[in-house]
């Protein structure tokens, strides 16, 4: 099973979640290792980013979005997992499951 | 002929649970492996009263089954073939459930944890465990939790989409997940247990969940043998149900210190101490659910409201809320106060409590029998009027009725 997770910024969480954290160098390792990432970054913040739509026939290219957030996505990540107890497993040793919080969101194949 | 459907039900009590669990082990899924055992019953039923009761029912109706799951995987693959279909119709050319695999092999294990697996709904793990553990039909658990049965079916469904969608897998969590999440599996037989006990006359349905939980938590027992709090929570289920009796009188409520406690149902209450006693000797420090039992122990084994080890009970409830901080367990611990030390003191902790609880709709009926058990009993009727406002069922009502013209009429 593929997961994309979404590495996202959570407010709610103490010094000591912050301290508790591993470093994100020991979670690449360990997942490498594993055999269970595909792929992986970080990513620019809203400010950097670019809305593409075509509306009309007609093609709408716009900064942003600037929706006020506390919450974003800061990175992202592809898992490759037997099942969910193991994506679980795995992000729960991401130093942003302390201080952040991680959304697994499983692969829909077009053709499954 | 009645032999036979005896014989039925009996298998059906005894090796339902183990055929289901491991034709979704299997093939992963649910409706089929229901379907396929519900086939076999029926078949049972057609064909033992005119050929006799086979020598060994349950390998008879895990066979029937399997041999159903196949036909249908057949048919399906016909239709489009699919590698887990194919492994499946591998793995069914064994034998199913026939080999001791060990505590943590058992299949019925294995489907406990995926029906309570926490990236399921609370709502959608307890429907799924009542369906495929306990058995019930999507009709009982829709009258059981008063929703329509198209409204529980979707539930269902939708429990299984995830189950299927995210990838949950048929398993017992690992060794170091294994404690948190036979708590998640504790806390949906909790739940099925309390929706049943809160349960009142003439809602037979909502009832019969009380007695499904109590089932449920002797399987967990039995499952994860020697786990300190599945003991606990079966100890205090029995402990608790062991009551269901005295709780009504001829349709209305009675508060457990004026309950008849020769209606209470001794062997309940007896294996409901053993399995304390069970939980206790496991020598691990006392959990959510055995704390619960040992007060549920004192009321089982005290004769009266009055000799009951209230002092006990107290240091009980502080363990708790140590473990566990709650108003609500606050709330409970301040009667036991009151029974303690006099009402005034249940009172100021009560009190004390009243912002954290202002919609807690239990807290103006504690306060209300603390203000009549105080003989305040102007005060106690503007709190039994307000804790009838709020009022969950009409039983309940009833009873703070009588009670609100207890102290209006007495003189």
């Amino acid at each position: 099973m593929k997961y994309l997770m979404f590495v996202t910024t959570d407010k709610d969480h103490t010094e000591a979640d912050a301290a508790a954290a591993p470093d994100i160098e020991e979670w690449v390792a360990y997942v490498t290792g594993a055999g269970k990432h595909v792929i992986g970054d970080r990513l620019r913040p809203s400010a950097d980013a670019t809305t593409v739509r075509v509306r009309g026939g007609e093609l709408l290219v716009t900064d942003g979005p600037f929706a006020e957030v506390s919450e974003w996505i800061a990175g992202f990540d592809v898992l490759e997992c037997a099942d969910l107890d193991e994506a679980i497993e795995i992000a729960s040793k991401h130093p942003m499951a302390y201080t952040g919080r991680l959304e697994l969101r499983p692969f829909w194949p077009l053709d499954g | 002929m009645t032999d036979a459907r005896g014989a039925v039900a009996d298998v059906v009590a005894a090796e339902r649970l183990r055929i289901v669990a491991a034709l979704i082990r299997v093939t992963g899924d649910f409706d089929l492996a229901e379907d396929c055992v519900q086939d076999a019953v029926e078949r049972a039923l057609e064909r033992w009263p005119a050929d006799g009761v086979p020598d060994n029912p349950g390998a008879w109706l895990t066979t029937t089954a399997r041999r159903r799951a196949v036909d249908t995987l057949r048919r399906r693959q016909t239709e489009r073939t699919k590698l887990q279909e194919a492994q499946a119709l591998a793995e069914l050319a064994r034998d199913l459930t026939g080999d001791d695999p060990g505590p943590y092999g058992d299949d019925r294990l294995k489907l406990l944890f995926t029906c309570c697996h926490p990236a399921l709904p609370m709502a959608g793990r307890v429907a799924l465990t009542l369906k495929s553990v306990a058995g019930l039909s999507t009709r009982q658990i829709a009258r059981a939790f008063l929703v329509s049965e198209a409204t529980m079916g979707q539930r269902l469904l939708r429990t299984k989409n995830k189950i299927e969608h995210a990838g949950i897998g048929f398993r017992v969590p690992e060794p170091h997940r294994l404690a948190e999440r036979t708590a998640a599996v504790l806390a949906v037989v909790y739940l099925i247990f309390t929706e049943g006990y809160a349960a009142t006359e003439g809602e037979p349905f909502r009832d019969d969940l009380a007695a499904e939980a109590v089932q449920l938590a002797g399987l967990v027992v039995q499952l994860l043998p020697g786990d300190d709090e599945a003991l606990g929570l079966h100890a205090l289920l029995l402990l608790q149900h062991a009551r269901r009796a005295a709780r009504t009188d001829a349709g209305e409520l009675v508060s457990l210190e004026d309950q008849d406690r020769g209606r209470w149902d001794r062997d309940r209450v007896d294996a409901g101490l053993a399995a304390l006693a069970a939980a206790r000797s496991t020598g691990r420090p006392p959990g959510y659910y055995r704390l619960q039992a040992e007060i549920a122990a004192l009321h089982a084994t005290a004769p009266d409201a009055d000799a009951t080890d209230w002092a006990r009970i107290v240091i009980a409830y502080d363990a708790l809320l140590a473990l566990r901080p709650s108003p609500v367990i606050a709330l409970n611990r301040a009667v036991a106060v009151a029974f303690r030390d006099g009402p005034a003191a249940g009172l100021a902790l009560v009190d004390e409590l009243g912002d954290e609880l202002a919609d807690y709709p239990p807290l103006p009926a504690v306060r209300a029998d603390l203000l009549r058990r105080a003989g305040r009993r102007s005060e106690a009727a503007a709190a039994y009027r307000a804790a009838i406002a709020v009022a969950r069922t009409d039983a309940e009502r009833r009873l703070l009725e009588r009670r609100l013209r207890d102290v209006t009429t007495q003189s």
